[in-house]
């Protein structure tokens, strides 16, 4: 059986669920724990990658490059990596950086129609020599075509893999499978997963990925991560193993650090809120969860009917001004049906 | 009255660059009383710009900037619309020619210019410059806002924008520039709004039907003077509105989580790209006043206002 390549989204994707407030010694303890797991890479930083801490998205309670080098210092065997988005992060002020301070893999994400913003990200970090991954985002919105030329375009600049991302949590069986199938017969590079647990799917759905022919998979300790979670890095790697599949990462190993995660990082275990399935059922990106529980409370209306709307309006990922909007209208909305009543 | 009219000849500029900008440059330019293109030039005859431009009668070229060398003589002022990385290459041999460049691009050359803020009582302020920089899309839908902003609230600790816009419009020059649009965003932030701290975002969004141009643009302050924010944003509109009539305001001044949100929408003319190419027309109608200012100070020092004016 092969090999699956495990990307430890934890010290990122969860940062989403604490809004962006891993402190240094949360990622000390985490990274020193995943390194002995022997995780193949470590993803650190703001929930949205580098450069994206901001009241968009929100703030970062630490600065991109010390949570670089916090986790630098402890990663030994397990290799660092870190997640930018064009349009929030350059290369200029946070990608050349992150390179010096010792990242050694970097995810360059885009939205899923979006790829060729990635390009002069993609070349600077091979160029560097370094791994670089295309990730697509919210890839539930598209057809397999259009993803298959998107991932072209990566390819084309330099990627050494693809990740689907199953950003709103939103894939059925059928999705996985037909997706992924198709990426990995028409790419010469290899393809994975990333899928978030709104509709109870994470765990199935990248094991479904890896059965169709999917080499990568990015998962966290605990599902930590944006909404109802992510698919649980530690049940990922278990049942890999029980289906005869290697990873490189001792179970034991990964079962403590899933411990630490809970025990250090993690207030509220995620789990499936109704708002996280209504955030799944709409296709709306998990990360806005916490901003429009917050803006719908302030605004005195049913956060559902924000998630629909949003969904309706197509939203993307770093979108989340719409949310203001949104909230806004469906209150003057009310207020003008009160007034008729 | 003699019956002796003022003529005044219009300016001759050229574009440079045949992509969206420049296409769309094209357009509004053969409305302008003030200004006439002499030269649209792009690198290949069969792109999509070219066939608009000779379909509206331009003079086309496919030389790229030699076509300018060749003929200096031919214009007087220069729109580059190509990227950030070719006005480098560009600025030097236009300098060398005396010729005035409005810069498209967000290359960082130039001296910026925001009409609401820069020709607000006159075009004196920015006279003696040559080299006129736009910034970009998102900089001129946010920057009057921000300095409007700062006017009133002098403690503003930072500013950010966010701006979407639609994935049809932005082509492959403004994605291979999304690092510099960034970059030249944010500093024409810092330098209109005096802000030391600004962050800015730019997101595509391919939904279908196309997106409006938005722009969120939020300060972080502690008791600010909503009301006279208010008010003053208003005024600002007002303002942008007389040479960019599609631009008006979704959300009015919010204070939320200890920030002022303001958000507006851009909608376009509709010239090249249909109206939800909001981003072209704002940067491209702020290009166009600023050459006509220029052509006005240029020409007009007139003596007798009530003279009649043919332009020709």
């Amino acid at each position: 059986m092969s090999n699956i390549l495990i990307f430890d989204s934890t010290l990122r994707d969860g940062n989403h669920a604490v809004h962006h407030e891993l402190n240094n010694k949360q990622i000390a303890v985490y990274a020193a724990a995943a390194d002995t797991a022997e995780i193949p890479i470590v993803v650190v930083g703001h929930g949205n990658g580098l450069g994206a801490s901001s009241l968009q998205v929100g703030e970062s309670l630490i600065n991109d490059m010390e949570m670089i080098e916090t986790a630098r210092a402890k990663l030994k065997k397990s290799k660092l990596g870190v997640f930018i988005l064009p349009g929030f992060g350059t290369i200029k002020k946070n990608l050349k950086n992150a390179i010096n301070a010792g990242v050694e893999v970097v995810c360059v994400s885009s939205h899923c129609t979006e790829a060729d913003i990635t390009q002069r990200h993609i070349e600077y970090v091979s160029e560097r020599e370094k791994e670089v991954y295309g990730n697509l985002m919210m890839t539930h919105m598209v057809s397999k075509e259009i993803l298959l030329e998107e991932s072209l375009k990566m390819q084309s600049f330099g990627a050494n893999g693809i990740i689907l991302m199953d950003s709103a949590g939103a894939y059925l069986p059928k999705d996985v499978i037909e997706k992924i199938t198709f990426l990995v017969t028409e790419l010469k590079i290899p393809v994975g997963f990333h899928g978030h647990n709104n509709l109870g799917m994470a765990i199935t759905n990248s094991i479904l990925a890896v059965e169709a022919g999917a080499t990568i998979l990015d998962a966290c300790a605990r599902g930590f991560g944006a909404g109802a979670g992510n698919a649980q890095i530690e049940v990922l790697v278990a049942v890999l193993e029980k289906m005869g599949y290697t990873t490189g990462i001792d179970l034991y190993k990964m079962l403590d650090a899933s411990d630490v995660a809970e025990k250090e990082l993690i207030k509220v275990i995620p789990n499936i809120k109704p708002i996280s399935i209504v955030s799944g059922l709409a296709g709306v990106f998990s990360g806005f969860a916490k901003h429009v529980e917050r803006i719908s409370l302030q605004y005195g209306i049913d956060s559902r009917d924000v998630f629909f709307e949003l969904g309706r309006r197509k939203a993307v990922a770093g979108q989340e001004d719409l949310i203001v909007e949104v909230a806004v209208n469906l209150a003057d909305k009310r207020i003008a049906v009160e007034k008729k009543c | 009255m003699t019956g002796s009219k003022q003529i005044f000849k219009r300016l001759k500029v050229a574009i440079l660059g045949s992509g969206n900008i420049g296409t769309d440059l094209l357009v509004k330019i053969q409305r302008s009383p003030l200004l006439s293109c002499t030269h649209f030039i792009g690198r290949r005859l069969n792109s999509p710009g070219m066939e608009k431009a000779k379909s509206l009668g331009a003079e086309v070229s496919a030389q790229g900037i030699q076509e300018i060398l060749n003929n200096p003589e031919d214009c007087d002022l220069i729109f580059d619309a190509t990227s950030a990385s070719d006005h480098v290459y560009h600025w030097p041999l236009l300098d060398m020619l005396g010729k005035m460049v409005i810069d498209m691009t967000p290359s960082k050359i130039g001296q910026m210019v925001v009409p609401a803020i820069s020709l607000k009582d006159n075009i004196n302020n920015i006279k003696e410059f040559r080299n006129l920089n736009m910034i970009s899309c998102g900089g001129q839908a946010s920057i009057p806002l921000a300095h409007t902003l700062t006017q009133i609230e002098r403690e503003i600790e930072y500013i950010e924008v966010v701006s979407s816009i639609s994935s049809r419009s932005a082509g492959p020059g403004t994605r291979i520039n999304i690092d510099e649009y960034i970059d030249n965003t944010e500093e024409g932030l810092k330098l209109f709004s005096g802000c030391k701290k600004v962050k800015v975002i730019l997101i595509l969004n391919p939904a279908q039907p196309c997106i409006d141009m938005q722009t969120t643009v939020s300060a972080k302050v502690k008791n600010p003077n909503m009301e006279k924010v208010k008010e003053a944003i208003a005024e600002i509109i007002n303002k942008i509105r007389l040479y960019v009539p599609g631009y008006e305001i979704v959300v009015p001044p919010v204070y939320e989580n200890n920030r002022i949100v303001i958000m507006v929408r851009v909608k376009g003319l509709g010239d090249y790209l249909p109206s939800y190419a909001g981003n072209l027309d704002i940067i491209n109608c702020a290009a166009i006043v600023t050459a006509e200012e220029y052509a006005k100070n240029l020409m007009l020092v007139s003596d007798n206002p009530n003279k009649e004016i043919e332009y020709v």
